[in-house]
């Protein structure tokens, strides 16, 4: 059986365009805005990635901390995330959820105890951005038993030899990281440089769909769509933050964005 | 989970890099991985060269000035009546504190892999200092990453990171302490790995940065252990060796060289800071039992509350104001190496008070955690015993906090 994941990635191959993917932070700016902004950008977004609020994240920029922050501030606990999932996953035009996060809060939880409620309330992937190959190699197995799917991480700067080895043991989706930056950063690459990166890494085995993430914008998104799928996280972000700030309604701001990023790429 | 003899402590992590199975690792983004690896491949290299050795030690001679005093600090002992105390005077070392060791280390290896730029993190304002002296001197490029907390309650060191040339770069997120500073590091250090060295200011970080760090403060306890032959003919019979623990790079330096005497012979004392007497708050998660967790790619004791979120700490002591600590100590221990207990705020301004009184020594906030426990320790110990402080830092950054809460007779 396909996982929900690849199913979507199917989709939007059927329809000649990346995969749309957004990501969020649970309870940003609270929960039940947070679970309403999921519903709404799903009609746009292909896969939805839903950030696990840190307060330490090693690898976020200042957007996705502020929303981070933001969330906890406003009471968000992990129970709160397992909650807006299971609603979310109700609504009949839902999209695979993939949850982002660094692995404390995984480790607090208990793997095993976090990967059963993954299971109950229906996510279909996980990002640990701070576990990786090798280390994650065991928790990659206990993924794949629940049929989850661990996505691997892979930098402008993972050696061709590293990059082998990890997409060797990896699930059928891995997520490459435009460039050397923290979420958020300018894109400092060409969209060119880019994409030749990207194609080394989809050669070494092109069944396995590779996302593009970390500095895609309204602005950069179409000179990247020849990639299986696109991430857009920060820009969000920000959007929430700015409509806060404007006394405007955030959901509507990001279903607007959400909409004409969709639209780039078509 | 056992402690090896003949092996250097730095040197008995497993191949993921974990001390007792559990402590330490390298949780870390992708992108750092292969500069983390670049790094361990350099630093095991240049560890076993002689040439590095040679070279390492002749700026720790000639510039840092080693080696630092022990000296017997015969008024305190006999006002105390007990142990003899003294002290190693670690703030003697160019820039007035230990973390000069780690820096200079740091900068001699970003030379050979060709760096031009090094970026550091720092909490009292030395680890900072002390990069910004070592960058300047080996012609390197500095940022150095601070809390707009530590930024404003340590102005001399700041002052003397920017005299320098290096960029001091407050940080506002989270509770603007170390914390944050390190986190901050680490990003930047994501995004410009290719072009800049990071030096992680204590025995934290991934593993490679603890076992550098380790590697580079153990200089303390060489001295040591030849000073104490000088002095007593032998390594004394009863040693107690009193350190404050932050992240736990000077008293990792000060006991390595005497890991595998046993314990009832030399006995290891961390001190941890315990924060204001009236607060919940404190920065010491091996005395409170802190739970297991990963910290700046480490896993280690930390203060966290049930979900995994790092908890604010509070300490007088910038230095010590960390909710983490090294896997080393973590890894001591457990395996019951080392005893580990904490001060509070108050004890320290106390253990300042005293010192100062009866000797020459003007100790930061840092040590004067470490000289109140051994100050009420060495009450109840025989003549016989000695007792080490080790006095890694000078309280000329602490002049504010000091007029502050003691008056400005003290500062
Ligand atoms: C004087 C002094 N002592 C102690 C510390 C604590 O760090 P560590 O435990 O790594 O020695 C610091 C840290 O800034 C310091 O400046």
């Amino acid at each position: 059986m396909l996982n929900q994941i690849d199913l979507a990635f199917k989709k939007a191959k059927e329809e000649n365009r990346p995969a749309l993917l957004t990501y969020t932070v649970a309870g940003d700016s609270s929960k039940s805005q947070s679970l309403v902004i999921l519903n709404t950008i799903s009609k746009y977004a292909d896969i939805l990635e839903l950030g696990i609020p840190h307060n330490t994240p090693v690898a976020d920029g200042s957007q996705i901390q502020t929303s981070a922050y933001r969330a906890i501030k406003n009471g968000i606990k992990i129970e709160d995330i397992f909650w807006i999932v299971k609603k979310y996953k109700k609504n009949k035009n839902s999209k695979p959820i993939i949850l982002m996060g660094y692995y404390n809060m995984i480790f607090q939880y208990g793997e095993k105890k976090f990967l059963e409620k993954c299971k109950r309330v229906g996510v279909n992937g996980l990002i640990i951005v701070d576990l990786p190959w090798p280390e994650n190699k065991s928790f990659t197995k206990k993924c794949i038993k629940k049929s989850i799917y661990l996505i691997q991480l892979l930098s402008p700067t993972t050696s061709k030899e590293r990059l082998n080895k990890i997409i060797k043991d990896s699930h059928p989706m891995n997520y490459f990281i435009s460039m050397l930056s923290t979420t958020g950063g300018k894109l400092k690459v060409s969209p060119k440089k880019i994409m030749s990166n990207y194609f080394k890494i989809k050669k070494i085995n092109p069944k396995k769909n590779v996302v593009i993430g970390f500095g895609i914008t309204e602005k950069s998104i179409k000179s990247l769509k020849k990639a299986d799928g696109l991430v857009v996280g920060s820009a969000i972000c920000k959007e929430i933050s700015v409509s806060i700030q404007k006394r405007q309604n955030p959901v509507t701001n990001v279903a607007n964005l959400v909409k004409k990023l969709k639209n780039k790429i078509l | 989970m056992i402690l090896r003899k003949g092996i250097q402590v730095i040197d008995q992590g497993d191949e993921l890099g974990f001390w007792g199975g559990k402590f330490g690792g390298n949780f870390v983004p992708e992108t750092l991985k292969k500069p983390i690896e670049d790094l361990e491949i350099l630093f095991n290299k240049l560890k076993k060269d002689k040439k590095f050795i040679a070279e390492r030690d002749k700026y720790f001679k000639n510039w840092i000035g080693v080696p630092t005093r022990f000296i017997k600090l015969k008024n305190l002992t006999k006002h105390v009546g007990g142990a003899q105390i003294w002290s190693k005077v670690v703030s003697d070392a160019n820039g007035g504190a230990h973390k000069i060791y780690n820096a200079t280390v740091h900068c001699l290896l970003a030379k050979r892999s060709g760096k031009k730029i090094i970026c550091g993190d720092t909490g009292a304002g030395y680890a900072g200092k002390m990069l910004s002296m070592a960058a300047k001197k080996f012609g390197l490029k500095c940022k150095i990453f601070m809390g707009a907390k530590d930024i404003e309650r340590q102005q001399p060191n700041v002052r003397a990171m920017k005299k320098n040339g290096a960029e001091v770069i407050p940080v506002y997120s989270g509770s603007q302490t170390l914390v944050d500073a390190v986190s901050e590091c680490m990003r930047f250090w994501v995004a410009n790995c290719d072009t800049t060295a990071m030096c992680v200011g204590s025995t934290v970080g991934p593993a490679v940065f603890v076992r550098i760090c380790g590697w580079s403060t153990s200089q303390i306890s060489r001295e040591l252990k030849v000073q104490l032959i000088e002095e007593f003919g032998s390594i004394p019979k009863k040693l107690k060796l009193y350190n404050c623990v932050g992240g736990g790079s000077s008293s990792f330096g000060f006991w390595n060289e005497f890991m595998d005497y046993d314990k009832k012979q030399c006995e290891f004392i961390g001190v941890e800071a315990g924060g204001p007497t009236k607060s919940k708050r404190h920065a010491a998660p091996l005395t409170h039992g802190s739970k297991i967790g990963i910290l700046h790619g480490a896993a280690q004791y930390v203060n966290q509350n049930s979900d995994g979120q790092i908890e604010e700490t509070e300490s007088i002591s910038a230095g010590l104001d960390y909710p983490g600590i090294s896997p080393l100590h973590c890894f001591l221990k457990d395996t019951k190496r080392a005893r580990y207990t904490a001060a509070s705020d108050e004890e320290a301004l106390k253990a300042y008070k005293l010192v100062t009184k009866y000797e020459k020594l003007r100790p930061s906030l840092e040590p004067s955690h470490a000289f109140s426990v051994a100050i009420r320790e060495a009450k109840k110990m025989s003549k016989n015993t000695i007792v080490v402080v080790n006095s890694c830092g000078d309280a000329y950054k602490d002049k504010k906090i000091l007029i502050n809460r003691l008056g400005r007779k003290y500062a």
